[in-house]
């Protein structure tokens, strides 16, 4: 028999029983449409999160205390300013340096408060990551080398603070100490559910100060070319544990960063299409029950069909033909949706997703591939009839 | 039209066939050692009464089934050497098939049906199309091409069904029990059409029956009963004894030793198709002439159901 012979009967079964085909494909189209889905969400969540660490700045390297891993407790930082100029001199450029000396602390202006976090910082952090202002000015070298009391704050702390008037030359009171406001950033947005608009930057001499501490939690880095930066990285490492033998220090840069939270992601995408999969699956045995259904109740048709000289194959073939056409159809239908569904997603909520070919390729393979799996055992049934007994059913 | 044999060539020959089912592991023979030979252009009944074998007999001269003994050759091959697949095949070419529930396909139209075998021939479309509408037209539908099996009386399903059968020029034409389901004018109709195609063509015809004056009118009869051949009669020796060995009355059939090896007698399978007169009545309703899809949609609509079920 033809395939175009066999394509043909198959869609007219299909056509039959228009509702049962209907309802079969139903759960193989919501399997694939929440594959596809899903798949998205993970997709378009990692290119977010990744668009974020890139837009922290170019040719970023991050020193601190203790190893970079996840899992890993964070160390009690032995790092102090004076490693910050050692730093700088294996840099060989103080702009490229920048620290952070951070705490959460609830800022105060006027009867409003907003619990935050305090960074102390140098003058360079503006260029050494990639942060502009909305309004006034950053800290200057000559605030953090006199810990002058004077505070950039984050978009959403200016807006929890002063939400109907200008806050610079304001007062805000961090940790009970009172800071002139002198600029307020532009807003960054959300990353991993972090709202990044929610700091203060003080001088770092002034945070510790206020803490009263001598620590610094952590040095960036930018390197002057990217191609250098591990080379970079591992002499500051080499430097600072000359200079504090007890303590490990690593130094990671975005890509680094990027890797880690790329496979945490990659396996969360991964778990969610498994998820996904496993409705799949139960969509791909109703087709598999609708078809014994389907070769049940044509025993007939296949019994005259064998006996005007259909050979096995020609009636497995046939079958096989209309469960694939049952998954494919479902498959196809369901990419629709889940696209459908993935672009609503993306527009109408926080949530990022991002449709790939590979995951439509993949749901539609994998649907075709159900529909040949479970379409087979149905398929070989009906080929192995006996005819005597097949024209003799009922 | 000819049969497809070389000269001399018998189109069947059993030599001692026998055929015992397995039913829950126990053996129940249904045959019993059977030996006869078909020439082609032969007109043959076979009788018996219900349970005697004459079913399992058609199967295995159709190639529909193969012999658990004795040595089967169909077209000059031998079935045992056969593979399932070599067995559709020669199934295809050498046997046509006439049922008495008449066994179309029922969402497929007249001319479809009949050009199904040229299906697993591996004939084009068009091809087909023209084969079969030209053997519909010799059975007497040319003007009933694109009717549904459901759009069609009863002796018409039959005539489709006889098209389909010598729509591959087969050597043989095995019916069984074709007047079965139609009332007697029809019958007669499509037994006429029978006869007439076998003097025509010269396809062997092979008749299974248990109506007796159905089975007088051949020029051979072979009576099977109790899984072996008890007479093998031609025209002239009919002459002399009438109907021998057809019915002595000496023990009713319910009491027959053989039991009844066939799970379902063939006069009882037949689902309740609807006779001729009903069904003449159902196509009357319809316009005659060319495609009639669009008026008959719904008619076919809501009784396709129970057509297709079956």
């Amino acid at each position: 028999m033809r395939v175009a012979e066999a394509w043909r009967v198959a869609l007219d079964a299909l056509r039959a029983n228009r509702m049962r085909s209907a309802l079969t494909m139903l759960g193989v189209i919501i399997g694939v449409a929440s594959v596809v889905v899903l798949v998205a969400i993970g997709t378009g969540t990692k290119q977010k999160v990744e668009q974020q660490v890139e837009g922290l700045g170019s040719n970023l390297l991050l020193v601190v205390p203790g190893k970079i891993d996840v899992g890993n407790a964070p160390v009690v930082s032995p790092l102090t300013l004076k490693d910050v100029d050692a730093v700088s001199r294996v840099v060989g450029d103080p702009s490229r340096v920048a620290v952070t000396v951070a705490s959460g602390a609830t800022a105060r202006a006027g009867n409003r408060s907003d619990f935050t976090t305090v960074q102390g910082v140098l003058e360079t952090t503006p260029t050494v990551f990639t942060r502009s202002l909305a309004r006034g000015r950053y800290l200057t070298g000559a605030d953090v080398d006199t810990s002058r009391r004077v505070a950039v704050l984050g978009a959403s702390v200016a807006e929890a603070l002063f939400p109907d008037r200008d806050p610079l030359g304001q007062q805000v009171a961090l940790a009970g100490v009172r800071f002139r406001v002198i600029g307020v950033f532009a807003p960054l947005g959300q990353s991993l559910g972090v709202d990044r608009d929610d700091e203060v930057h003080v001088p770092v001499t002034a945070a510790q100060r206020l803490w009263g501490t001598q620590r610094v939690d952590g040095i960036a880095v930018k390197a002057p070319d990217r191609e250098r930066i591990g080379e970079l990285g591992d002499r500051i490492v080499a430097e600072l544990s000359r200079r504090h033998p007890d303590t490990e220090f690593s130094a990671v840069t975005q890509q680094q960063i990027l890797g880690v939270l790329g496979d945490i992601l990659g396996v969360l995408t991964g778990v969610l299409a498994a998820i996904a999969g496993i409705s799949l699956l139960v969509g791909g045995v109703g087709v598999s029950n609708i078809m014994l259904v389907s070769v049940r109740e044509r025993t007939r048709e296949i019994g005259l069909r064998k006996a005007v000289g259909a050979r096995p194959r020609d009636i497995g073939v046939q079958f096989l033909l209309e469960a694939v056409l049952l998954t494919s159809i479902g498959g196809l239908t369901g990419m629709a949706l889940g696209v459908g569904t993935a672009l609503l997603v993306d527009a109408v909520s926080p949530i990022p997703a991002a449709i790939t070919w590979w995951s439509l390729a993949l749901a539609f393979g994998v649907s075709a591939a159900v529909g040949i799996v479970f379409g087979v055992v149905p398929a070989q049934r009906a080929g192995r009839l006996d005819p005597v007994v097949a024209l003799r059913a009922e | 039209m000819t049969a497809s044999l070389p000269a001399g060539v018998p189109a069947i020959e059993a030599v001692d066939v026998s055929r015992t089912y397995q039913l829950d592991g126990v053996s129940v023979p249904a045959l019993r050692g059977v030996s006869l030979t078909i020439d082609p252009g032969e007109y043959v009944a076979v009788v018996g009464p219900s349970g005697s074998g004459k079913s399992t007999l058609m199967h295995l001269l159709g190639g529909l089934d193969r012999p658990t003994g004795g040595r089967l050759v169909i077209g000059g091959r031998d079935v045992a050497s056969l593979s399932a697949p070599d067995l559709a095949t020669l199934r295809n070419e050498t046997i046509g098939f006439v049922f008495q529930a008449f066994h179309l396909l029922p969402r497929t139209s007249a001319v479809d049906n009949v050009a199904l075998p040229l299906v697993y021939r591996g004939i084009g479309a068009r091809q087909r199309r023209e084969r079969a509408a030209a053997m519909l037209g010799r059975v007497g539908l040319g003007h009933r091409l694109n009717h549904r099996p459901n759009q069609l009386s009863g002796g018409e399903q039959q005539r489709v069904a006889i098209a389909r059968a010598l729509v591959t020029d087969p050597a043989v034409l095995l019916a069984d029990e074709p007047t079965g389901n139609l009332d007697s004018v029809t019958g007669e109709a499509v037994l006429a059409l029978l006869e007439q195609l076998n003097a025509e063509s010269g396809v062997a015809l092979v008749m299974v029956t248990h109506d007796h004056d159905v089975a007088a009118r051949a020029r051979r009869q072979i009576a099977v009963r109790d899984g072996v051949v008890r007479s093998d009669t031609r025209a002239e020796a009919i002459a002399f004894h009438d109907r021998p060995l057809s019915g002595p009355g000496d023990r009713p059939e319910t009491l027959s030793p053989a039991p009844s090896a066939e799970p379902r007698s063939a006069s009882g399978s037949g689902p309740g198709r609807p006779s001729g007169g009903s069904g003449a009545g159902a196509t009357g309703r319809l316009p005659h002439g060319t495609g009639t899809d669009g008026i008959g949609s719904s008619d076919r609509a809501g009784r396709e159901p129970s057509g297709g079920a079956a």
